[in-house]
């Protein structure tokens, strides 16, 4: 691998970029964080109220269980998609006249509009409309996803996968077809068995495209809000209320602009910190591999 | 053969609740209530002429189309050169900026939408589909850049040297040779910033009125306005679908090479 050249001029060609991010990125951001500090009471009256908000956000305990449900969300999807998407990704085949049409059928999913998504499971898990409820109640479970918080939470979960596993599939397809026959005919020489070629052979060519798979569930997960609204509408009470939607109540149902945008800034800290942490996790490791 | 029938288990999986919706769409209100049926014994279209009918869908259709569209264009336009420059030169600060990129891709839209709307306000873009055009790029364009930079890295520096050496200008060597061998690259690209711009709801919602109102919103308010009529919900629902299965359908060829490739 040669080294790139250093070339400052290159900053020329990052600006658009640099300042259609900074105009549809920092401004609202600034936005907020001037908010997070005052207390509005209209246009005109606003006080300077320092980091009050967000010692009240530290402390509301409803955010806490909310953080709490986000944090075993967001891990329960990661959990299952990851493995499931890279498992069913090998069974993907290529090279063939099949391999484009099983990707059309793959993306399908991840077009859906997310509202649509909601709605589509809505109906489907339904006792009277839909065939899974239908189903589950024919196998004798009380099957009820709008009472009971369990059912609610396998409803979403089983919507979430059915979402966005495609994604992963598709991903770590990518970096199945990057591996060279060459590395597979030797592992066969060599005798290594189907588990060992996984380990040794595809992990490692897995690498890079897992890492943007698991950072944008990751992140998306952390944010996801049509879903669940449209789904369970955070219910039963409040066991599937996420982090997106507890601040929307606060926001656009109370109108509470200070501590909601404080609550934002913290929203968005923390996604940031898992994905800073993640990221650096990964590439920290990368040293050691390419020696 | 255990991978290969898990594969047929999930395609399963995945059809089924689309295709439950496809049916629906199909029958009438009273049907739909009173049995499950797999194939509708009378079908009817008059959930779709309701639809196509109504002048508000319509609009729906081609005002998410054009903010979709915009996006897509001025993604890939700016992420291109600097997708470029990542790729292939190092300069100051290089790293920091592309993670810095990577963070707004990490901001949750709920907690930008006031901001947002005070911000297209005070600009009269409001209500217009510039606005969810370029608030959408808050997170289509760090993933484009993202991506393209993939595949650019793919591609051998030597042809940037040998097209110099055959005396292409810098523009005549990005076009004419360079985006070429880009193609499956751009195929994936296009596909990711369609996709999350055409599913986003909630920025759509915000920024757009009674003028740019997107087919999701239409979706929804139609919905509740007229009570739960299961089979227009459902004719719309198959109808957002559509115009993603055509972009896909167009670009699967690139999507496939791209994929193949390995380097998104």
């Amino acid at each position: 691998m040669l080294i790139k050249p250093v070339n400052q001029r290159a900053w020329f060609a990052v600006l658009p970029v640099v300042l259609v991010v900074a105009f549809s990125g920092v401004i609202p951001l600034m936005t907020v964080v001037n908010y997070s500090v005052q207390d509005i009471l209209d246009v005109q009256t606003r006080f300077f109220v320092g980091f009050d908000w967000y010692r009240d956000a530290l402390r509301d305990e409803r955010l806490h269980a909310a953080f709490g449900r986000q944090l075993l969300f967001s891990l329960s999807v990661l959990l299952i998609e990851i493995p499931l998407g890279i498992m069913l990704a090998r069974a993907v085949p290529r090279d063939s006249r099949w391999s484009s049409l099983m990707l059309v059928l793959l993306a399908i999913p991840l077009l859906v509009p997310l509202n649509v998504v909601g709605t589509i499971w809505q109906i489907f898990a339904r006792g009277d409309i839909g065939p899974l409820g239908a189903a589950l109640t024919a196998l004798g479970i009380d099957f009820n996803y709008t009472q009971v918080p369990l059912h609610a939470w396998l409803t979403l979960l089983a919507m979430d996968v059915w979402h966005w596993t495609s994604l992963v599939i598709l991903l770590a397809y990518a970096g199945l077809s990057s591996i060279p026959p060459a590395y597979y005919q030797a592992a066969a020489l060599d005798g290594a068995s189907r588990w060992q070629v996984f380990r040794h052979v595809e992990l490692p060519h897995l690498r890079s495209v897992l890492m943007i798979a698991v950072l944008l569930r990751l992140m998306d997960s952390l944010m996801i809000y049509t879903e669940p609204l449209v789904l369970t509408g955070g219910g039963p009470g409040n066991t599937t209320t996420f982090l997106s939607q507890y601040l929307a109540t606060i926001a656009v149902g109370q109108f509470d602009l200070g501590p909601a945008a404080a609550f934002s800034i913290l929203y968005f800290l923390l996604i940031l910190l898992l994905c800073w942490l993640f990221y650096t996790a990964v590439t920290a490791g990368d040293g050691g591999d390419r020696s | 053969m255990f991978n290969r029938l898990l594969l047929a288990t999930y395609c399963l999986y995945l059809i089924l609740p689309l295709y439950w919706l496809l049916t629906m769409a199909f029958k009438t209100n009273r049907d739909i209530v009173a049995k499950l049926e797999w194939i509708p014994d009378s079908p009817t279209l008059a959930n779709f002429a309701e639809i196509f009918s109504n002048p508000v869908w319509l609009d729906g259709f081609t005002n998410s189309l054009t903010y979709v569209a915009l996006n897509t264009v001025l993604s890939i336009s700016v992420a291109l050169p600097a997708a470029y420059a990542f790729s292939r030169y190092r300069f100051l600060g290089d790293k920091h900026l592309f993670f810095w990129l990577l963070t707004n891709r990490m901001s949750p839209p709920a907690v930008f939408l006031l901001p947002f709307f005070q911000l297209y306000s005070a600009l009269e873009l409001f209500d217009t589909p510039l606005a969810v055009a370029l608030a959408h790029c808050l997170f289509t364009v760090p993933l484009a850049v993202w991506i393209l930079e993939g595949f650019m890295s793919g591609i051998a520096r030597d042809i940037d040297d040998m097209a110099k050496v055959d005396g292409h200008s810098t523009l005549s060597f990005f076009f004419r040779i360079f985006l070429p061998a880009l193609r499956g690259g751009l195929g994936v690209t296009v596909f990711f910033c369609f996709m999350f711009s055409w599913v986003e709801l909630l920025l759509a919602r915000t920024l757009t009125g009674s003028e740019t109102k997107p087919i999701v919103v239409v979706m929804t308010r139609t919905v509740s306005a007229s009570g739960l009529d299961w089979g227009v919900l459902a004719a719309a629902g198959i109808m957002t679908v559509l115009p993603g299965l055509i972009v896909v359908w167009f670009i699967r060829k690139h999507l496939a090479r791209g994929f193949a490739l390995g380097r998104v």
